[in-house]
């Protein structure tokens, strides 16, 4: 029992102990950037690579002499694919490494939950994944895909192809929710039926019975929301069901290239994909990405959209900080607007009003060898539009 | 048509959920364990079949199956010897144990095998199925509920006909009285949690063909395999059988008839077990004995 | 704590010294937590008081699980109701125009649930947090305790209801906030959230209930009814033939700790700003649970102890190396429940015990011996293993 004293004493004391421990960062001649991903738990087979992406991009901007003269120091914390965490390890970041800027999360529950403390610390995050949009923070950037330039040019695709009926998979969470409201009002508007709307627990493997009332309904294509682990589980038990692309294509938007390594693309081929980036893209600075990518993590390793997105993150970041000359929050707010980089994926500009870049779309096929082929592109990257005010059916919707 | 697709579904998900918990109705139904790292057994399995693909090509599903058995029961032989068999007596114990060793051999796969998931081939002749006037049943669908059967089979053989197997039985209902009778009670120990935690393995292969390979496989499967053992009454074999099809037929059924039904099978399948439970609170079949308590 | 009341045939001096070590543990505890605010950043001191929220449920947990032999693994549902209760009140208090909450704007929701109206009036949602629940621990404790499941059985039943629950809830995005939760959480009935002054305020309520919740128990654990908790965990059919009902007094041992545990989720919100599925899951469940397996679930000081240092530690070993920390933390998991299975309490009445202390400490003879606890638990008690008596000396 006194013993259970001495470890509240500890766990007091050692607290106690901790500030004096991590304060001092201020003006050494380092700039501490905080990177927050899951490296733990169900998120990470996805965040772990965006991680990785950012560390490039990082040692890119360091071995080129840095930032404003000094080098950058990455702070890496697990966010744990849990939501209170990413908040916690966030305001740890902010507060207690005083980092400069974050770049992180993945989930749009981490999202979520992150935005509160950026807000009321008036510290800045870089979020790298395509969401669901109807969301402009002032002190987040989204560097990802919002809907009007990855789900609506995916159904312009669909419809463009003549697909009259869709079938709607989900993962029960934000984002395929907020996605399907989308899709049901684009269809409503352009003529197209919703055959059923799925949704299953994350993390669910089972989809036989997902597959038998595709069957049973006979969409012209199904459009795929599922997360993670529950795409290796459908696309196996589609394939394995007999139901082809050629039979049944899908559009997935959260299938990228390592995800089609985990399905194997001889259950996927064929498929269709909605992104802004593939690890085929074609151009020098592409080639350039993954040639770094893969000199530095192994050359079996592919490189896909968030991977992408969270490398541009970084590079955006620290061009917006040479043009503010400063890394302080607001200044580098004010400088990001219309700041445009050659990435990966060709031109991208911050859209200095929403925090959002513009992207081009891309719909691609996925090949047997797992590689994903362009077969459609939006010519020149969209403005995004995170409320859809530029779309009359979508009106209503936010 | 529907219906009769749906009656073939819940038995093939019947025959996954059988798999995952045939290894506990060893280590849970007769040790008492509640082994948390159970579906960590189940990765390593999965990984198994994974590391010997690029041996022995795409036919590795089925050389891995008695690698993976062997494979997992030494993890299972190893987590026995040096922690499990301090806790015999406090099954609940066990719980928060194993639950450590879980997350470490999560972070271990994690470290090893990259954390995202990694691709097993399917063999040429598992591709396709078998129409059955217009029910389509794949074939790994075919081999899962085979396999399942065949496990079931070899462990009844086991404890009914074999010596090792009474004798297995015969600590599990009564050590002190199989210890005095000259069993060696600890080399049964060890037995039986090689082959329940090589069962594991076994499962963790059969699930390659259907499911993603990664660092948390088995967090996806390891509560529902325990559902399906106290469903089905601990340490039964017959019990475990009847409720892993039971509850994978009722799961189809749910889903199928209900819109959006997956989450809302999930809950229904909870609330009928605790409702079952209510019945039968040993389950579905139950060692009878005079013991009080 | 004062155990030697009501243990006999101890030494005066001992008896005496051991009822005056309960009171200063307890007031040096107190001090400390009292100061903590003087000494720690803000960023800190959100932390101990979230730390604080998960010690309130461990309280509950030991008695429970330490006084009553009830493993629960889903306490994080308790957890979660409370925590809804509460949040729901503070969505509604800060609700945008047209009186909705965020997120059922962005769910497509037009008009407020009739579910969450009454949750507008502050009365009706504090006796929420605590009656929600406490109704169903005592539904679901009366449905299973009566047909006598168990051990082994309760375990995973209630690690089902976690899960089950978590499902509910992540589908009913509309109502819920789905796996996103409720989030975003400004004040506090007057507290702004964001004030390290104002945080410091709420900080010293955690306590101050987690002082309260801790006092009521320890007074249950020592009354007649703890005493008969413990003879029901240790031999509940005896209990039953002197004419008591151990259903009901497990019932009413769960049902309080389920009360407890939903103070600590409605508390939890303020002081960490969100509410998801993800704290009140299977694996938030084991966490809550591991806490106390940790201190000591025998003794309520261990329990608070253990649920303090095991999330201490995950947050330092976390910040430490965000990439092995899984390890440190599976590790300690395993060397605590391998070398120290009654937690660090026993760890510490062993060491008092070597010492040559006459005193023995509460929870009086059973607990003393470490294989106590689960013989009623056990499912395959039918057969008493002897192997705990044989391997004694293990852990002793």
């Amino acid at each position: 029992m006194l013993a259970a004293a001495a470890a509240v004493l500890l766990a007091t004391g050692g607290c106690a102990k901790d500030p004096t421990a991590a304060s001092g960062a201020g003006g050494g001649d380092t700039i501490k950037v905080g990177i927050l991903h899951s490296l733990s738990g169900t998120m990470a087979i996805s965040e772990v690579t965006v991680r990785d992406a950012e560390l490039l991009a990082i040692e890119e901007i360091n071995a080129a002499g840095g930032l404003l003269g000094k080098q950058i120091e990455p702070v890496v914390e697990d966010g744990a694919s849990d939501w209170p965490t990413f908040a916690e390890k966030a305001q740890k970041l902010i507060s207690a490494d005083r980092v400069a800027t974050v770049f992180g999360g993945w989930t749009s529950a981490s999202r979520k939950a992150m935005l509160p403390v950026f807000e009321r610390n008036k510290a800045l995050l870089w979020y790298p994944v395509q969401y669901e949009g109807l969301e402009s923070s002032p002190y987040i950037f989204y560097t990802g895909a919002t809907t009007n330039q990855q789900i609506v040019p995916g159904l312009d695709y669909l419809k463009q192809q003549g697909a009259k009926s869709l079938f709607l998979v989900g993962s029960d969470y934000v984002f395929p929710r907020t996605a399907n409201k989308i899709i049901k009002a684009y269809a409503a508007a352009n003529g197209m039926t919703i055959l059923g709307e799925e949704y299953t627990p994350l993390g669910h493997t089972e989809y036989s019975t997902v597959v038998n009332k595709l069957q049973q309904a006979q969409p012209d294509a199904v459009f795929n929301t599922l997360n993670g682990d529950s795409n290796v589980a459908f696309f196996k038990q589609l394939r394995s069901s007999g139901i082809t692309a050629e039979l049944m294509p899908t559009v997935s938007v959260s299938v990228a290239e390592e995800e089609v390594v985990g399905i194997g693309p001889e259950n996927v081929a064929g498929h269709l994909v909605a992104w802004n980036y593939y690890q085929t893209t074609t151009g020098a600075r592409n080639d350039a990405f993954v040639k770094a990518f893969k000199a530095k993590y192994g050359t079996t390793k592919v490189t896909s959209d968030p991977m992408e997105a969270g490398y541009n993150a970084v590079h955006l970041w620290a061009a917006a900080v040479r043009k503010a000359g400063t890394v302080e929050v607001e200044a580098v707010k004010k400088a990001a607007g219309g700041i445009t980089l050659e990435a990966p994926e060709g031109t991208v500009i911050i859209d200095g009003e929403n925090q959002h870049v513009y992207k081009t779309a891309r719909i691609g096929l996925v090949q047997p060898d797992g590689q994903i082929k362009e077969v459609w592109n939006s010519g020149q990257p969209i403005k995004p539009d995170p409320y859809l005010k530029g779309y009359p059916w979508a009106t209503g919707l936010s | 048509m529907a219906t009769l697709n749906q009656l073939v579904i819940g038995a093939s998900i019947g025959a996954v959920l059988l798999l995952i918990a045939l290894g506990l109705t060893f280590t849970f139904g007769q040790m008492g364990v509640i082994n948390m790292a159970h579906g960590e057994f189940i990765m390593a399995g999965a990984y198994t079949a994974y590391l010997l693909q690029p041996l022995v090509g795409s036919q590795s599903v089925l050389v891995a199956l008695p690698i993976a058995f062997g494979v997992a029961g030494l993890l299972g032989l190893i987590l026995e010897r040096l922690a499990i068999r301090h806790f015999y007596g406090r099954p609940l114990d066990t719980l928060l144990l194993t639950w450590g060793i879980s997350l470490i051999l999560q972070q271990v796969a994690r470290d090893i095998f990259g954390a995202p998931n990694v691709q097993v081939r399917a063999p040429g002749w598992l591709t396709g199925g078998l129409d059955l006037g217009g029910v389509r049943l794949p074939y790994n669908r075919i081999f899962i509920m085979l396999l399942a059967v065949g496990c079931v089979l070899a462990i009844w053989v086991y404890l009914t006909r074999l010596k090792h197997g009474r004798r297995m039985r015969a600590v599990m209902q009564n050590r002190q009285l199989a210890a005095a009778s000259g069993v060696a009670t600890e080399r049964v120990d060890q037995l039986t949690f090689f082959i329940g935690s090589g069962l594991a393995g076994v499962a963790g292969v059969a699930l390659t063909l259907i499911g993603p390979v990664g660092p948390t496989l088995g967090t996806n499967y390891i509560v529902d395999a325990f559902l399906v053992v106290v469903a089905g009454g601990l340490g039964q074999l017959r019990g475990a059988v009847i409720a892993a099809f039971a509850l994978g037929i009722l799961n189809s059924f749910v889903e199928f008839w209900v819109d959006n039904g997956a989450s809302f099978a999930k809950v229904v399948v909870f609330a009928v077990i605790i409702g079952f439970l209510q019945l039968r609170p040993q389950g579905m079949f139950v060692v009878r004995t005079r013991a009080l308590s | 704590m004062s155990a030697a009341v009501d243990v006999p045939g101890k030494g005066a001096g001992a008896a005496r010294r051991w009822r005056l070590a309960g009171p200063a543990l307890f007031t040096g505890a107190a001090v400390l937590l009292l100061i903590a605010p003087a000494v720690l950043s803000p960023f800190r001191l959100d932390l101990l008081g979230k730390y604080l929220c998960f010690a309130i449920v461990a309280v509950g947990i030991g008695l429970a699980w330490g006084r009553g032999g009830m493993l629960t693994l889903g306490q994080g549902v308790f957890f979660g109701l409370g925590g809804y209760a509460m949040g729901m009140h503070l969505k509604l208090r800060e609700a945008g125009p047209g009186g909705l909450p965020d997120f059922m704007v962005w769910s497509g929701v037009e008009s407020l649930p009739a579910l969450w109206r009454p949750f507008a009036n502050p009365v009706f949602a504090l006796a929420m947090v605590v009656l929600l629940p406490v109704t169903v621990a005592v539904l679901l404790g009366l449905l299973v305790f009566r047909q006598r499941v168990r051990g082994a059985y309760f375990a995973v039943l209630s690690q089902a209801l976690a899960a089950a629950f978590v499902i509910l809830l992540v589908g009913q995005q509309g109502l819920t906030g789905g796996t996103n939760g409720l989030t975003n959480f400004q004040t506090f009935f007057g507290l702004d959230l964001y004030q390290p002054g104002d945080k410091r305020i709420l900080y010293l309520v955690v306590a101050g209930v987690l002082g309260v919740v801790f006092l009521v128990a320890w007074q249950l654990a020592r009354s007649r009814f703890g005493q008969l908790l413990v003879a029901v965990r240790d031999g509940e059919d005896r209990v039953r033939f002197l004419g008591y009902d151990p259903a009901v007094v497990k019932t009413i041992a769960f049902a309080v700790s389920a009360g407890m545990a939903g103070i600590a989720g409605a508390l939890f919100v303020p002081m960490v700003g969100l509410l998801s599925p993800a704290n009140l899951g299977i694996v938030a469940s084991l966490e809550l649970l591991i806490g106390v397996a940790v201190g000591g679930r025998f003794s309520l000081a261990g329990a608070v102890g253990g649920a303090l240092l095991v999330n201490y530690a995950k947050t330092i070993f976390s910040e430490q190396s965000a990439d092995n920390w899984v390890y440190l933390q599976g590790a300690m998991f395993v060397v605590v429940m391998l070398w120290a299975p009654r937690g660090l309490a026993g760890v510490f009445t062993d060491v008092r015990a070597a010492l040559g202390h006459r005193w023995r400490p509460r929870p009086a003879p059973a607990a003393t011996r470490p294989t106590d606890a689960t013989p009623a638990a056990d499912p395959s008690a039918t057969d008493p293993p002897p192997a705990g008596a044989q391997r004694e000396e293990v852990r002793a």
